[in-house]
């Protein structure tokens, strides 16, 4: 799950962070009347839950108050990456003498959470990390133990080289670990963070994820939750128990696991077509996820042929097969089908499917293929 | 011979009385597997299909020597349950829940490897060494026993494959799925390496997915220390970047995990990857002619 800027500033600041002041503003009227008490520079910011939104023109620094409403006039309302901004922050700008870059990451292959760090902030850091591997540090983090004091000051030296300022880098670090080990984050990242001509060190800019897998116990973050059209119909799926994605093609595909289901993606490409979403099922089988599925796809005003594949484990044919035709029932669509069922149970779903007179094939290369013959109605 | 479990496997099954550990155990019982006990707090002294029931893990182990321990324990209580089979001294343990939080997989992972305590998993299907023990969720009838090793983080994905090697009269030596998650237990290289070492393996195949790097480390590890020749299949290769596509490791970042790489690695250490799943038996049947001619 993602949240916005202003969110994970607010995660921040609870842990003591060193924000600068903002305010969260959703009309020009608003950022006004917040301007009218604000003295000094400011720096209007797009709130989108999209990367990229500074190079949109999306970012603006605002001298004065006019500068700072006709920065909000602009951002408001303006298309990034096909997200219209709704919200924008006012925060007040600080002077930069530096910018790095920091972030906590949880990492595969050490099983740790990991801290990068890099004096290289400010800019794209999957350029820097592409181009200059070099310039980002790594610090795998032992879980028993935490970011200890001097291995965060050990941290805050190699970026700032300077006593001082490693102590104040070393607090920062360590609050970020916490923040996001106690929130069940998957990505609590501070870029840039930046060094005052006076030797002072703010987060200016705070983007952070986290594992859905454990919102069950986050209900703060949870509450933080603001999803578009798109991830309501993916959060409605999930609640019914499936997994949705949606994609851009034409070709609906229902699937039984995550990984059978991005083979079934991959076959409709391979056949040339283009698939409309990645949908798994799950395991346990119940007629009614059939039909839920069914309502999702149908839902997708792009699709016009479906493709069913199930390989039957504890997920039985007749089940799937039994809740399609309530499906077919319920939904009364002339939508067309293609089904492949093998497995647990194949021969009696295939039965139970005789009277619905849909297509049926006996592997997923032959579905993908006439899931496409049928799209383009042949 | 085989890998990690054969018919001399000891099995334990944590949340024994639960709705999945209770279908389980029939399916895994009924298959011939050797289930020694099941764990259930505050459950011990029941029987579940004629398998005794504790209420720890510790005493289920110090009666019946269980040496193996499936968990089908809610997502919320997993990780302590891989902690209590790991202090009862377990050497290896099958973690089918779904949903486990990853800050509890990373707390747990220097614990178990201090035990000595090997995992697969969580969130996977569990293994097969066919006609001695099914160790997970799989459906037993598609698997047939014979030489092909075969590891894979997706569960129906790999039904499919199986199947399709069984079909072309391919049996299996041991079948593993790790599971989907980013952070967990054994994977590629340890698993590679042991069917380097096990006499009746004669080929791999590796199906992987996108996210992570683990296929590109694979694929050095092969092109370094495998004799025995491994054919892959990736999938997401149409999946786009920043989409979780259901399991919890199959996303790509930032550029990074794409089936593209993948597949490019693979190349560099002579590793074929199939298109679709039905290439893969014929791209082994070349593999093992080249390497016995």
């Amino acid at each position: 799950m993602k949240i916005h800027e202003y969110q994970a500033k607010q995660i921040f600041k609870k842990y003591g962070l060193p924000v600068p002041n903002d305010v969260l503003c959703h009309s020009v009227e608003e950022v006004e009347k917040v301007m009218a008490e604000k003295d000094g520079m400011v720096v209007i910011k797009a709130q989108v839950l999209v990367g990229g939104r500074g190079k949109a023109g999306g970012v603006k620094l605002a001298k004065t108050k006019q500068e700072a409403v006709e920065a909000a006039r602009q951002i408001l309302g303006m298309d990034i990456k096909g997200l219209t901004v709704e919200k924008v922050l006012v925060a007040e700008a600080v002077d930069i003498a530096k910018e790095f870059y920091v972030g906590l990451i949880n990492d595969r292959n050490t099983k740790t959470v990991t801290l990068m760090a890099s004096s290289e902030g400010g800019v794209e850091i999957e350029e820097v990390a592409k181009n200059t591997p070099e310039l980002i540090h790594k610090f795998p983090i032992d879980p028993s133990t935490g970011l200890l004091d001097f291995q965060a000051r050990n941290i805050g030296m190699q970026l700032f080289g300077d006593a001082k300022l490693a102590r104040q880098a070393g607090v920062i670090l360590q609050k970020l670990y916490k923040l996001f080990v106690e929130t069940d984050s998957t990505i609590a990242e501070i870029n840039p963070l930046v060094l005052t001509p006076d030797n002072k060190i703010w987060a200016i800019d705070g983007k952070m994820n986290f594992d859905d897998n454990a919102l069950y116990r986050q209900p703060e973050v949870e509450a933080m939750r603001e999803a578009d059209e798109d991830e309501l119909k993916e959060i409605d799926a999930k609640e019914k128990g499936l997994s949705y994605v949606k994609l851009d093609g034409n070709i609906g595909c229902m699937v039984n696991g995550a990984g059978l289901a991005m083979a079934t993606m991959d076959m409709v490409k391979l056949y040339g077509g283009e698939p409309a979403n990645f949908l798994d099922i799950g395991g346990s089988s119940s007629p009614q996820k059939v039909v839920d599925a069914m309502n999702i796809l149908l839902s997708d005003k792009n699709v016009n042929a479906v493709m069913i594949n199930i390989f039957g484990g504890i997920t039985r044919c007749d089940d799937v097969a039994r809740g399609l035709i309530e499906a077919l029932k319920i939904l009364k669509t002339d939508m067309p089908i293609v089904v492949r069922l093998s497995g647990t149970n194949a021969a009696e779903g295939l039965a139970l499917l005789k009277e619905t007179g849909l297509p049926t094939v006996e592997t997923m290369s032959e579905a993908a293929q006439k899931a496409i013959e049928l799209s383009k109605g042949q | 011979m085989s890998i990690l479990v054969n018919k001399d496997t000891k099995l334990l099954v944590q949340g024994i009385t639960g709705r999945d550990g209770q279908f389980h155990a029939g399916r895994m019982k009924e298959y011939g597997t050797n289930i020694v006990a099941g764990t259930t707090p505050g459950k011990g002294g029941q029987e579940v299909h004629g398998i005794p029931v504790f209420d720890t893990v510790e005493e289920a182990v110090k009666e019946t020597g269980a040496n193996v321990s499936i968990i089908f324990v809610p997502a919320p209580f997993a990780a302590d349950a891989i902690l209590e089979a790991s202090y009862a001294g377990v050497d290896l343990v099958v973690a089918i829940s779904e949903g486990v939080p990853i800050q509890d997989m990373i707390r747990i992972t220097p614990i178990i490897q201090r035990n000595g305590t090997k995992l697969i998993g969580p969130n996977c299907p569990g293994l097969i060494t066919p006609d001695e023990a099914l160790i997970g969720i799989s459906p037993a009838m598609i698997f047939k026993k014979g030489n092909i090793g075969l590891i894979s983080r997706s569960g129906t994905l790999t039904y499919e494959v199986v199947n399709m090697l069984t079909m072309n009269d391919m049996g299996q030596s041991t079948v593993v799925g790790i599971g989907g998650d980013p952070v967990a237990g054994l994977y590629y290289i340890d698993l590679l390496e042991m069917y380097e070492n096990d006499p009746e393996t004669e080929a791999v195949v590796l199906i992987g997915e996108i996210g992570g790097d683990a296929e590109e480390q694979a694929a050095e590890y092969i092109a370094k220390h495998m004799t025995k020749p491994v054919v892959s299949f990736i999938a997401g290769q149409t999946a786009p970047p920043g989409k979780r596509m259901g399991h919890a490791g199959a996303i790509i970042s930032s550029g990074a995990g794409t089936a593209e790489e993948k597949i490019k690695a693979f190349a560099a250490a002579d590793v074929p990857v199939a298109k679709e799943p039905s290439e893969i038996p014929g791209l082994l049947k070349e593999k093992l002619a080249k390497a016995k001619a």
